[in-house]
């Protein structure tokens, strides 16, 4: 009963200010006559029209494909290659300012040098994702590795714990919390890129559609694909917080039991 | 307290499991050198319990780093079982004091006592053999599948202990093991590894501060003097073999012994490892090498 | 509750074998190793310096851009928006963070708005900024960046107020310190790390985003300038800005980092920041 009425309430506090600005934005826009900002009513009808047809297929797949696809690249090669550098204190420190340089450039500015490369076709795109979202799962992975307890590290060597059966059951695991942070600020840097390379140049993908909207004065259009994009990124988000509370749940269990929970 | 009134050590052949000659480790770095051991010899019996306590800063650690294969001597050796140590060896399992961080809170206890079999390539039925085995050994019988850090201190530590017997090693390592849990659980945590030492012959080389641990512990203890460390005296406990933590801590014996090994614990805080104590006869310090 | 491991005796720390070297030197040596490879993978024909000049030539481009009024008004552009931006950002971000955190229905009550609206990428509402505002406007830029900046400061300065001490809360309230005075005092000292950790994020993706919009049309700043050295087929300007850009997150970085450290110094416990 307790459990209903506070599951209840939860529900209340989770859903009341987004009804209240949904509706609000409703009521405010229904009769509205600017230009720019259309009736909600009007952008939801087009939301259905726009992209549950041939666009899904065309347009939001390719981009999400391509997201996909460069994040992971930028996670396999961040993790791998920091590992490396984090477990050689040498290579560490000779790398470092590199590093550090690669990872203040904005990423976006990477577009068009890339393009210089590649043309505009899916593989200038994917490289983009990679390089731009690759610097902060490197870093984070080389302070995570760099960090592995002292004490649980001699315990491995004693066990006999070497090679591949180290890396994978003490560095990796040790580590993971800075390379799930790193993988946080990696995805919405992927989605960024994901949407400027079409921006920039492309004949697909979410964000070219988006710019052909507001070029051709599309409007309830483009903020269908406004809100697309938000939803898109919303949703990847939650998964990722899925991914995060799934893969960390001993460390959080560990944090709370240290502070004393 | 002179030598007299305490045996030295017998001096007939053993059956030497672990023999430590003349280690030294000096470290080095930052431009400044410390030396952390001066001069180690001693050696473990086959089968023996065996106490190393020294003041703290003796250098304890490091030793046994050393004997374990963690770190390199600067001079000197150590053989078990006939072979040089050069890296930690399968037939040794070590006990931290650190609980808390020896163990991988990514893995459950089961998983924790289970890995080192794993490495050692044994079938998956033997494995779970002797993680049921050792863990019901330390009185955990029922906490598989927990995190370690969902477990009290106490029972973090068994499940460490739990991993080293589950190893079947010939030796056992244990550095200040119960050094930070509650007195209640320690005593049983004492109690524990008499026991499993009783019951499983394997040799135990323990490490601790504490010199009424020792003395309870121990069938011998070598004390240590403070940095630069050397043994400054080897000491047999000639206490009855079965102990209690009530009868054998109240018991005369127990007192005179702990009195001396206090005693010589003070001598050795005052005093460098080179120079010999005004109280001690040569021939202890002697014999403490001879062995 | 579990002990903390105690803390490491000098005795048990592993010989470190130093390398001689001091660590600046060794880092020196790979930023001058790195320019090297730049230089000679197209010189000696590895990848064809029609995509990749020389680091030398990229070097020159740079210097010669500098010595243009358009670079310099294209630099003072992007620096205007962002800092702008970002203080909107800040005050928005840590005045709401303040007020959502101290108030606990508030707060429940904004949890899952902020929780969507977070995750949208700013990007998205270039096009909006473009019709609304014109490709002129600095208030283009400015939406940009105001968005993407104002979620990192919100969220920690939420964190922040939530740090407080409930003992200290509760002595506070007994020793009749009015709700000014606590914030003061009290609220603000201990969300101080969290802000100025929401300011170093913030800081660089206000960064991102300024030099984005000229890469998409918006405004005239360093993004521009590369877009402009593209079409004009220069492409050693176009790795110099590129490399200016880089230089100029250094420089963002390394302050936010100096402000944050000072900003810690007198706080007594060091969070571990795992970003957000």
């Amino acid at each position: 009963m307790n459990g209903i009425l506070r599951g209840g309430r939860g529900l209340f506090f989770a859903l009341a200010l987004p009804v209240v600005l949904v509706v609000a934005w409703w009521f405010g826009s229904a009769n509205s006559t600017n230009f720019f900002f259309p009736s909600l009513s009007s952008i939801l009808e087009t939301f259905g029209r726009t992209w549950f047809a041939e666009r899904m297929r065309a347009d939001v797949l390719p981009s999400v494909t391509r997201l996909l696809i460069g994040y992971a690249g930028a996670v396999v090669l961040g993790v791998a290659l920091g590992v490396v550098l984090g477990a050689n204190r040498t290579l560490r420190r000779i790398t470092e300012p590199v590093l550090e340089f690669f990872r203040a450039i904005p990423p976006p500015v990477l577009i068009p040098v890339l393009f210089l490369f590649a043309g505009i076709g899916n593989t200038a795109k994917v490289i983009v994702i990679v390089l731009g979202a690759l610097w902060p799962i490197l870093l984070n992975t080389v302070e995570g590795v760099r960090a592995v307890d002292e004490v649980l590290s001699d315990t491995s060597r004693c066990y006999r714990v070497t090679g591949w059966a180290r890396l994978r059951h003490l560095v990796l695991p040790a580590a993971s919390p800075q390379i799930v942070a790193g993988m946080r600020q990696a995805l919405s840097i992927s989605i960024i890129l994901m949407v400027i390379s079409e921006m920039f140049a492309s004949s697909n993908g979410l964000g070219f559609t988006i710019i052909q909207f507001q070029r051709s004065f599309a409007i309830p259009e483009m903020w269908s694909g406004i809100i697309l994009l938000g939803l898109l990124g919303f949703v990847l988000s939650l998964l990722f917080q899925l991914f995060e509370r799934r893969s960390l749940r001993w460390y959080q269990g560990l944090r709370r039991s240290q502070r004393g929970e | 307290m002179s030598g007299d009134t305490f045996a030295t050590p017998q001096t007939q052949d053993r059956d030497v499991l672990l023999d430590v000659r003349g280690v030294q480790k000096i470290y080095t770095g930052h431009g400044r050198t410390v030396e952390a051991i001066r001069d180690l010899t001693f050696s473990v019996g086959r089968g023996e319990l065996v106490c190393i306590v020294g003041p703290s800063g003796a250098g304890k650690t490091t030793l046994l780093k050393c004997i374990a294969g963690l770190l390199e001597p600067t001079a000197g050796t150590v053989t078990l079982d006939g072979q040089r140590v050069t890296r930690p060896p399968q037939s040794m399992a070590v006990v931290f004091q650190e609980y808390g961080r020896s163990l991988y809170p990514w893995k459950t206890v089961q998983q924790n006592v289970e890995l080192p079999l794993k490495q050692k390539k044994l079938p998956k039925a033997r494995r779970q053999e002797l993680v049921n085995e050792a863990l019901a050994a330390v009185g955990l019988g029922e906490v598989h599948d927990a995190y370690p850090w969902q477990l009290s201190g106490g029972m973090q530590q068994r499940v460490a202990i739990a991993r080293a017997v589950a190893y079947q090693p010939q030796v056992l390592l244990m550095d200040e093991p119960f050094a930070a849990v509650d007195a209640q659980t320690r005593a049983d945590l004492e109690d524990l590894i008499r026991s499993l030492w009783h019951k499983l012959g394997v040799t135990i080389l323990f490490v601790t501060h504490d010199i009424e641990e020792s003395v309870y512990l121990g069938q011998r203890v070598l004390v240590l003097s403070s940095s630069p460390t050397v043994v400054m005296e080897d000491l047999p406990i000639d206490l009855p073999d079965e102990r209690s933590q009530l009868e054998t801590r109240s018991g005369r014996r127990f007192a005179e012994l702990r009195h001396h090994v206090y005693e010589q614990i003070q001598l050795a805080k005052h005093r460098k490892g080179s120079e010999p104590g005004p109280d001690a006869t040569p021939d202890v310090v002697a014999h403490g090498n001879a062995v | 509750m579990s002990i903390d491991a105690p803390t490491r005796r000098a005795g048990t720390m592993p010989a470190r074998r130093q390398s001689g070297l001091p660590d600046w030197s060794l880092g020196l040596f790979g930023l001058v190793a790195f320019a090297g490879v730049l230089e000679l993978l197209p010189r000696t024909g590895v990848i064809s310096e029609r995509y990749f000049p020389p680091f030398s030539a990229m070097v020159g481009a740079l210097v010669e851009a500098m010595g243009t009024d358009t670079f310099w008004s294209a630099t003072g552009e992007t620096l205007q928006a962002w800092g702008i931006g970002l203080a909107i950002a800040l005050v928005a971000g840590v005045g709401l963070g303040l007020l959502i955190g101290s108030v606990p229905i508030l707060q429940r009550l904004t949890a899952s708005t902020v929780e969507f609206l977070r995750p949208v990428p700013s990007v998205a509402l270039i096009p909006l900024a473009v019709l609304v505002f014109g490709i002129t406007n600095i208030r283009s830029t400015l939406l940009l960046i105001v968005y993407a900046a104002f979620w990192q400061v919100l969220i920690q300065a939420i964190y922040g107020v939530q740090d407080v001490d409930p003992v200290a809360r509760e002595t506070a309230r007994s020793y009749q310190l009015g709700r000014w005075a606590r914030l003061r005092h009290l609220v603000w000292p201990t969300a101080l790390p969290y802000v100025m950790t929401g300011v170093r994020l913030g800081a660089a993706v206000a960064l991102i985003l300024a030099v984005t919009a000229g890469i998409v049309g918006i405004g005239q700043g360093l993004g521009w300038l590369i877009v402009r050295a593209q079409s004009g087929n220069d492409v050693p300007t176009i790795y110099g800005i590129v490399l200016f850009t880089g230089l100029l997150g250094v420089v963002v970085n390394l302050l936010a980092r100096a402000l944050e450290r000072r900003a810690l110094a007198w706080h007594s416990s060091v969070r571990a920041d795992l970003g957000g």
